[in-house]
């Protein structure tokens, strides 16, 4: 899923202030699982905002809505005359649902109330991890289902740097594994050691971002 | 690894190739523009080693670069091993850069992928690692033997380089250590220079596997070794350097050893007795020095274990 997290109080009200009537807008789908975004991350948000703001001695109007996926336009649609009837909005979806609002309401000003941060999973309660950075390329068939590109923070395809000790990255030890320590172990486990030994040649990136924004057209559903 | 024909005119690929156990030392450029820096560290390294290596933005700090450096080194009638390193460059820009060195008489090249800039003085840099060290190993022998870019075209010109690699073998996992100097061996290396050995028995478990598959026939190995100023350094190293461990006898042996200059002595002692134990490894064709920020013991460290003078 895509994983968020809240961006900075300080940071929402300083792009809201001075509106009158607020719109914060929840996402039901990645951003409610990852707890950042969701129907109750809306409430909790739009009650921040209205403390806060009494504080300031500013009295708006913050109405509470949530669709089931932002980044789809038949989802968004129904936020028409809510839009329509608001200063701002600030979005409680990924950067995704954040500009599907900017793309089907011209007219909006759309804020974001969260902070993108990664295609990952929960490893347990609180804690969510990357797993796919969406290179356009896949190569978990060739490490034993463990992407090194993503989980290497030097995205090595040829095995681990000089800094991998005791099973940890040396960029952040406490929080990260060496990501070739899991592929070593996996590829053990499996009986594919010898895989270790192909020479990866650099990897083709023009089908990530670096070959500049990307669009996937199937002809077969376009109609 | 054949005698008389050089595949770049380097004095270090000559020397090695006739079996004479060579002795490569480091230069770290300074934080800018001042070249004095350089030339006293030269001076200290003049006629101390075979070959100098010129690190490029270590620990991801930002330094004078190594390309001008090494060309610095080469117009005083020094040897660089000009470092190279991943992390901040791409494929297009580390072609262009070795066809710059080439040109200003670089011969010798280390092929790194380069520490990670969270441990320098622009962690919140953008990085590249377009390649690793291996595809780096790789692309640079193409551009020698085969004479075409990484994307294909053809080189104008030639790229004589004697082509160099590192290896760790304190790093983990340890069954990857000689598997990844296998890979650096295909790739296209033709020499290799350990991390610094404080741990003995693993550097020689290590090699043995090295013997073991051969691998000594096929590249030349440098071991890594770097004097200690104090106790307190050897604790911090093994403390923050990840994939490095110094053992408590040697962590002892320095705090027995007292503060200061006696501290010092004691460093280069005992870097003078790791060399003379990695000259009776088999494979282990030379010394690779790294005196951080301390060019000064090299000489005396060079010099007690009988290497001076250096051949020519």
């Amino acid at each position: 899923m895509i994983v968020a997290e809240r961006k900075p109080l300080a940071e929402i009200l300083s792009n809201v202030r001075g509106a009158g009537k607020v719109l914060v807008v929840g996402c039901n789908t990645c951003v409610a699982v990852c707890m950042a975004g969701g129907e109750k991350e809306v409430a909790i948000t739009a009650t921040q905002l209205r403390l806060a703001l009494r504080k300031e001695g500013l009295e708006p109007q913050i109405t509470e809505r949530s669709v089931e996926r932002q980044c789809e336009r038949e989802f968004v649609a129904e936020l028409g005359e809510a839009i329509a009837a608001h200063d701002v909005v600030l979005s409680m979806a990924c950067g995704v649902g954040v500009q599907t609002l900017v793309e089907e309401f011209p007219d909006a000003i759309v804020y974001p109330g969260l902070n993108t941060t990664f295609m990952g999973r929960p490893e347990e309660r609180g804690v969510w991890s990357e797993r796919c950075i969406g290179c356009g390329n896949c190569v978990l068939d060739k490490f034993g289902g463990i992407c090194p590109i993503t989980r290497c923070a030097k995205g090595l395809l040829n095995g681990p740097c000089g800094g991998s000790a005791n099973g940890r990255c040396e960029v952040d030890p406490e929080n990260t594994p060496c990501a070739w320590q899991l592929i070593y172990d996996r590829l053990a486990r499996i009986g594919q050691l010898d895989r270790l030994m192909d020479l990866e040649p650099p990897k083709d990136w023009s089908t990530s971002r670096h070959g500049g924004p990307r669009k996937m057209v199937r002809k077969d559903m376009v109609l | 690894m054949t005698q008389g024909v050089t595949k770049s005119g380097s004095r270090l690929e000559r020397l090695l190739d006739a079996g004479t156990f060579t002795v490569t030392a480091e230069l770290g450029p300074p934080k800018g523009t001042d070249l004095e820096v350089v030339r006293n560290k030269m001076g200290l390294l003049c006629g101390a080693c075979d070959a100098i290596n010129v690190t490029d933005n270590q620990t991801a700090i930002v330094r004078l670069s190594s390309v001008a450096v090494s060309a610095l080194l080469c117009r005083e009638g020094l040897e660089p091993v000009m470092q190279m390193t991943c992390r901040d460059r791409n494929r297009l820009a580390i072609q262009s850069d070795i066809f710059g060195a080439v040109t200003l008489g670089v011969r010798n090249l280390l092929c790194l992928t380069g520490d990670h800039q969270r441990f320098g003085n622009h962690p919140t840099a953008k990085n590249v690692f377009d390649l690793d060290s291996i595809q780096l190993i790789r692309m640079v022998r193409r551009l020698r033997d085969e004479r075409v870019t990484e994307g294909g075209d053809g080189v104008e010109g030639e790229v004589p380089v004697f082509i160099g690699g590192a290896a760790n073998p304190f790093g983990d996992p340890f069954e990857m250590r000689v598997i990844r100097l296998a890979k650096k061996v295909a790739a296209g290396a033709d020499f290799i220079q350990t991390q610094c050995i404080f741990d003995m028995p693993r550097f020689k478990e290590w090699m043995r596997r090295v013997v073991g598959q051969g691998l000594h026939e096929k590249v030349h190995i440098l071991a890594g070794v770097m004097p200690l100023k104090s106790a307190g350094a050897a604790r911090y190293i093994n403390n923050n350097v990840a994939g490095i461990s110094v053992p408590d006898a040697i962590i002892k042996r320095m705090s027995g050893a007292g503060r200061g200059q006696k501290a010092r002595d004691e460093g280069m002692r005992l870097c003078a007795e790791t060399i003379q134990e990695v000259r009776e490894i088999e494979g282990v064709h030379g010394v690779h020095i790294m005196a951080v920020e301390w060019e000064e013991a090299i000489r005396p460290i060079v010099e007690m274990v009988g290497l001076l003078p250096r051949p020519e």
